[in-house]
């Protein structure tokens, strides 16, 4: 009894299993990454090239930081694509039309794309009908919309309109070297950090774990499990509307055929980075890892030289080994 | 040592010698044997991990001995799997019934044995074959074509039986199977296993109630932490005996009973009625109190607990609840101070994949840090309170609950309930599928709760408490009121009935015995 007690007033001990859970998508990161510093040309390894890894990782690590949520929740959202489309057309829209200030364009096409986040949750709980078919129904409602608010065309945007739009995810130009790396990436890096704080230290993120590890039990503990979802849902869309914002910063138009299919590259960056599809696991820091390693394969790729069509299934091996070694993993551990 | 009151030693139909098993550190089995001859029906009791399951496990070819050796028919037997063991002709019929809901009766009984041509299935003789199985039971719910679905829980069991003697069973192995039966089902299974006796079966028959044990058994054998305590001829040996051998201790040591006088009324309800379960259903819980509520499974036992707790629709009656009155959801009962602990704790009662510390305090994640908050650290601190107290064996509050045994995680869902300080303790089957020594504590538990505490400032508590064990309901509760089929009869004083009169009330017998 006594040594039972010991190891109970030890307090805080570090768990080098769970470091080394949490670490390994990391790993695979850095695994990936050297992989290509020694068979790739040298320009992969450059701060330039590390850069653009970086903003190109942007539009779906945003996004991903929503679906990460729905996905630990035990849910998923097959309409992320259409909506980053959908804000987009909205901010350009506005922009164009109705000539409001970027800065309002920007939260009009963030608070659409929340809307549809929102109303998917709305259904989910009221119609009771899975996640799966309510977001995919609204992928295609949600691409609907875009196609008739820009009547089935992009909306250009007048140049002069877009004042600091354009430059979130731009190359940091010299004079502001300072800031290493492009707002939108900086942004990301903060939602990341508020989203993983959120999960962890508030009632909402433990809730959400609650809920994806077993429904019946956070009912049974007073979570009150339909609202919970809703938000969950709309953070979901109110972060696909962001992805929208960088989007757009990027194309400057709105295109409403644009990210045809992201919500699979989305997806795929949850579970590489260890979330669950069957809920109650996956993590914000795993997440843009495994973000970070599609983008990171694809870049090396393109510097090598390798067609597209073998980046493709570079990237889908990838997925599937990655959950594969996770599962393992589990079974080990458990 | 194990006592042998008989002496039995002709050859069995199947003998299990010197079966040892671990699964880590804990002993499931120890040096087991037991041996059942053709025609006879051999009872296999013992408490919920005593090591029935897993013996059968072992016999059944779905885990592996460490050590021991079983013969059957006089030759060595060794199933790597229980399809090996089927086709030895060894069929086990679990408690969770494991058919194929949307296919017919025919199409289960055959199912994986198909006779086919080619790959083409010859449905004549599978209809054959199923009538040939299901004409011993002369049943009439069940015809080849009926879909499974739609039958009763007695006869898919039936359907079961079935697909054991198609595939031509030597041995039959029954896990609990009267547990969720009518009276009637009961009765009728009784019947056929005496057939199946006739025919020359030999039937291992798993069960904790003893009474069904005196009647449908010619011999017995009582499990204990993995070992066999005794065995017996049942005409021999008295239900008492059977049962202090499966406990191992006297009853009193088991269920402590402090000075527990009855405060106040806490918890009211008048003439409660849910969509199908609970009929009608009145009670009166006070502070200090421990209410039983026996009955059979599926009289609604556990559809009163959750139609008051918010978990089922409430479509009429009258509810109470300290200064609360009426219906309100599991939220809201939390915050009246009412606590359900649910007798599912896999599927419900626990969320597996969280720490022990998330499932501790997931009802109320409030106080764990300013702001609103909830910061691991204060959790954990508030957890490890509770694995000490409870004495919950696990690495730390960060462990997942997942890895923990049986009677730690219903530890784990209780200490939900202390956490959360509520007053009215909604207990379902708080003792299910966990060992001796956890129930002792859970016993102590509710026996602390009721009581209270004045010295340290705690007030006496209220247990409202299903369970389907009468002796522990006997032991522990101070009132006890019995469900049959919906409506909830009246309280009696513990003093005042017995298991035997209990029973008789359960089944809707009138108390002429």
């Amino acid at each position: 009894m006594s040594d039972r007690q010991a190891t109970l007033n030890q307090g805080p001990t570090i768990n080098w299993r769970g470091l080394l859970n949490t670490l390994s998508p990391v790993l695979a990161l850095v695994a990936v990454f050297e992989l290509f510093v020694q068979i790739a040309p040298s320009s992969f390894a450059t701060v330039r090239n590390i850069e653009m890894i970086a903003r190109q990782t942007t539009i779906v690590g945003v996004a991903a930081l929503g679906m990460t949520l729905v996905i630990i929740s035990g849910g998923i959202d097959l309409s992320v694509g259409s909506v980053v489309a959908l804000s987009t057309v909205v901010i350009a829209w506005l922009l164009q039309y109705a000539g409001v200030s970027p800065l309002i364009a920007a939260i009009g096409g963030v608070a659409a794309a929340a809307f549809f986040g929102l109303a998917s949750g709305v259904l989910i709980t009221r119609l009771r009908v899975v996640p799966f078919i309510v977001t995919l129904g609204m992928m295609l409602v949600v691409r609907g919309a875009a196609k008739g608010i820009g009547r089935e065309q992009k909306i250009d945007v007048n140049p002069e309109q877009l004042a600091w739009l354009d430059d979130l995810l731009a190359s940091v130009p010299a004079d502001r070297s300072w800031m290493m790396l492009p707002p939108g990436v900086w942004t990301m890096i903060l939602l990341a950090v508020a989203m993983a704080a959120l999960l962890r230290y508030t009632r909402l993120g433990r809730h959400t774990f609650a809920l994806g590890s077993n429904e019946q039990t956070a009912r049974l503990c007073g979570v009150a499990v339909e609202r919970v979802k809703v938000i969950v849902y709309a953070l979901c869309g109110a972060f696909a509307g962001l992805a929208g914002l960088m989007q757009f910063s990027r194309l400057t138009v709105g295109d409403p055929t644009v990210a045809v299919g992201l919500e699979l590259n989305v997806i795929a960056a949850v579970v590489i980075g260890g979330g669950s599809l069957s809920g109650g696991e996956g993590s914000i820091l795993g997440t843009l890892v495994g973000a970070l390693i599609m983008t990171v394969i694809a870049s090396g790729c393109t510097q090598m030289g390798l067609p597209n069509w073998v980046q493709e299934i570079v990237t889908g091996a990838i997925i599937v080994a990655a959950v594969a070694l996770d599962r393992l993993r589990h079974r080990r551990t458990a | 040592m194990a006592e042998r009151i008989d002496a039995h030693e002709s050859a069995g139909r199947l003998e299990m010698q010197a079966v040892s098993k671990r699964f880590g550190a804990t002993v499931a089995l120890e040096d087991v044997g037991i041996k059942v001859a053709a025609g006879e029906v051999l009872a296999l009791v013992g408490e919920n991990g005593a090591g029935k399951s897993t013996l059968m496990k072992v016999c059944s070819g779905a885990v592996k001995p460490d050590t021991g050796q079983m013969r059957l028919d006089g030759a060595p037997y060794r199933p790597g799997n229980p399809l090996e063991a089927r086709r030895a002709g060894v069929a086990m019929i679990y408690q969770e019934l494991s058919l194929a809901p949307h296919l017919s009766v025919q199409e289960n009984i055959m199912l994986g044995m198909e006779p086919a041509k080619l790959g083409v299935v010859r449905w004549g003789q599978v209809r054959q074959r199923a009538l040939e199985a299901i004409s011993e039971f002369d049943n009439p719910e069940l015809t080849p074509d009926a879909r499974v679905s739609r039958l009763s829980v007695g006869s898919q069991q039936l359907v079961e039986i079935a697909r054991a003697l198609a595939i031509g069973c030597r041995v039959l192995v029954l896990d609990e199977p009267t547990s969720s039966l009518t009276q009637q089902d009961v009765e009728r299974l009784f019947e056929i296993i005496g057939r199946l006796k006739q025919q020359g079966k030999a039937i291992v028959y798993i069960s904790h109630f003893i009474e069904e044990v005196k009647r449908v058994a010619d011999r017995v054998t009582v499990l204990r932490d993995g070992r066999v305590v005794g065995s017996s001829a049942v005409a021999a040996i008295t239900a008492d005996r059977i049962v202090a051998m499966m406990v191992g201790r006297q009853v009193d040591e088991l269920y402590p009973r402090s000075e527990r006088p009855a405060g106040e009324v806490i918890l009211e309800i008048e003439d409660l009625a849910g969509l199908e379960n609970p009929k009608s259903a009145s009670l009166q819980l006070r502070r200090g109190e421990v209410l039983g509520i026996a009955g059979l499974v599926g009289a609604g036992r556990t559809e009163l607990l959750r139609s008051l707790f918010g978990l089922e629709p409430v479509k009429k009656g009258r509810i109470r609840l300290g200064v609360y009155t009426g219906p309100a959801s599991p939220v809201k009962r939390w915050m009246q101070g009412a606590g359900l602990l649910s007798e599912d704790r896999k599927e419900e009662g626990l969320a597996l994949s969280l720490s022990v510390a998330d499932n501790v305090t997931l009802s109320k994640l409030k106080g764990f840090g300013p702001l609103g908050l909830v910061l691991p650290s204060r959790q954990d601190r508030a957890t490890r309170r509770w694995l000490e107290q409870l004495d919950i064996r696990c690495r730390g509050p960060r462990q997942p609950v997942a890895s923990l045994s049986g009677g730690n995680q219903q530890k784990v869902a209780l200490a939900r309930l202390l956490q959360h300080d509520v007053d009215v303790f909604l207990l379902d089957e708080p003792t299910r599928g966990i060992d001796v020594a956890a129930k002792a504590l859970v016993y102590r538990l509710i026996n602390a709760l009721a009581a209270g505490s004045p010295s340290e400032g705690r007030e006496p508590k209220a247990v409202l408490m299903v369970s389907s064990y009468l002796p522990e309901l006997m032991g522990v509760c101070d009132r006890v009121a019995v469900m049959c089929r919906g409506t909830l009869g009246p309280t009696h004083r513990i003093e005042e009935v017995n298991e035997h009169t209990l029973m008789l009330e359960a089944t809707g017998q009138e108390a002429t015995a």
